[in-house]
């Protein structure tokens, strides 16, 4: 166990070749991200739209996943595909939304929203590109491990912790009785 | 890698995301648009914290995680009360605050 610990904290810089594939895999990711993105906010079938974001949800872990992240990718699995993606059925269920295609589901004025998402985007793409160009991560990028997110959350940031906690609470004591029937 | 690259992949799922918030009017898919960006800032955090090789950025992104997740809960009973008082979760139809 101690070797194989050891194998894996030895500093190994990623060849050409590898970092080639990795830079395929991510921009594969990134095109199917931005396609079902696309799609969740235009199909007209909410059911849908719920699978397309499923889809978006996927690729986002895929990309922590090529970040090196681990821990955030498994969490992102279970939270948003495992909970979150159930909430919203259950969503899309008890509001009795029409299965199949729904015709009314847009504004009318959807050029103003395509216009602001747009524009919003233009702004933050030269303001990024004006920031870090071509800055490129470090190659000896090291995964960050679940040990290390452990260490840092239960020492730096366990105040946050904490206040999260009772945030989550109160947050389900608040839900339940909002939609309580009485 | 640049770091740009998740950057502006996280700037597009961003800008998609506002789009579904501004042109849909069904509460859920409201809702789920939130989760999309929700989810860009996310890709922010950990890229920036890879590039400064910072287990913060990690860390961050699962205090967002679980505030997404609370937000969910909560958002979710609120359109299922708007709906059973309104039989319509028709954001545009709830402006009872509309002078």
């Amino acid at each position: 166990m101690s070797a194989f610990l050891l194998a894996q904290t030895d500093v190994i810089a990623l060849t050409d070749t590898e970092a080639w594939v990795i830079n395929g895999f991510f921009y594969v990711l990134a095109v199917v991200g931005l396609l079902a993105a696309l799609k969740m906010v235009t199909t007209k079938n909410v059911v849908h739209a719920a699978l397309y974001l499923l889809i978006v949800l996927s690729v986002v872990a895929g990309v922590y996943i090529i970040l090196g992240a681990e821990f955030a990718a498994a969490t992102q699995v279970m939270v948003y595909i495992g909970a979150v993606m159930v909430l919203l059925l259950f969503g899309v269920m008890l509001t009795r939304a029409k299965i199949g295609d729904d015709g009314d589901l847009d504004y009318d004025q959807k050029w103003i929203g395509a216009l602001t998402s747009v524009s919003m985007f233009a702004v933050m793409g030269y303001s990024l590109w004006e920031a870090f160009e071509d800055d490129k991560l470090p190659s000896d990028m090291m995964p960050q491990r679940t040990g290390e997110v452990a260490n840092s959350i239960f020492s730096q940031y366990i105040v946050p912790f904490e206040a999260l906690s009772m945030l989550l609470l109160a947050a389900l004591i608040g839900a339940v009785v909002v939609a309580r029937r009485d | 890698m640049f770091l740009n690259q998740f950057l502006f992949f996280a700037a597009g799922l961003f800008s998609i995301g506002v789009y579904g918030v501004l042109t849909r009017k069904n509460g859920v898919l409201v809702l789920m648009s939130i989760e999309l960006i929700l989810n860009a800032v996310n890709i922010n955090l950990v890229a920036f914290g890879a590039f400064n090789q910072d287990i913060s950025g990690q860390v961050f992104a699962l205090f967002v995680i679980a505030v997404a997740a609370a937000e969910v809960g909560v958002g979710l009973a609120i359109v299922l009360l708007i709906f059973r008082n309104r039989r319509s979760i028709d954001i545009a139809e709830a402006d009872l605050l509309k002078g």
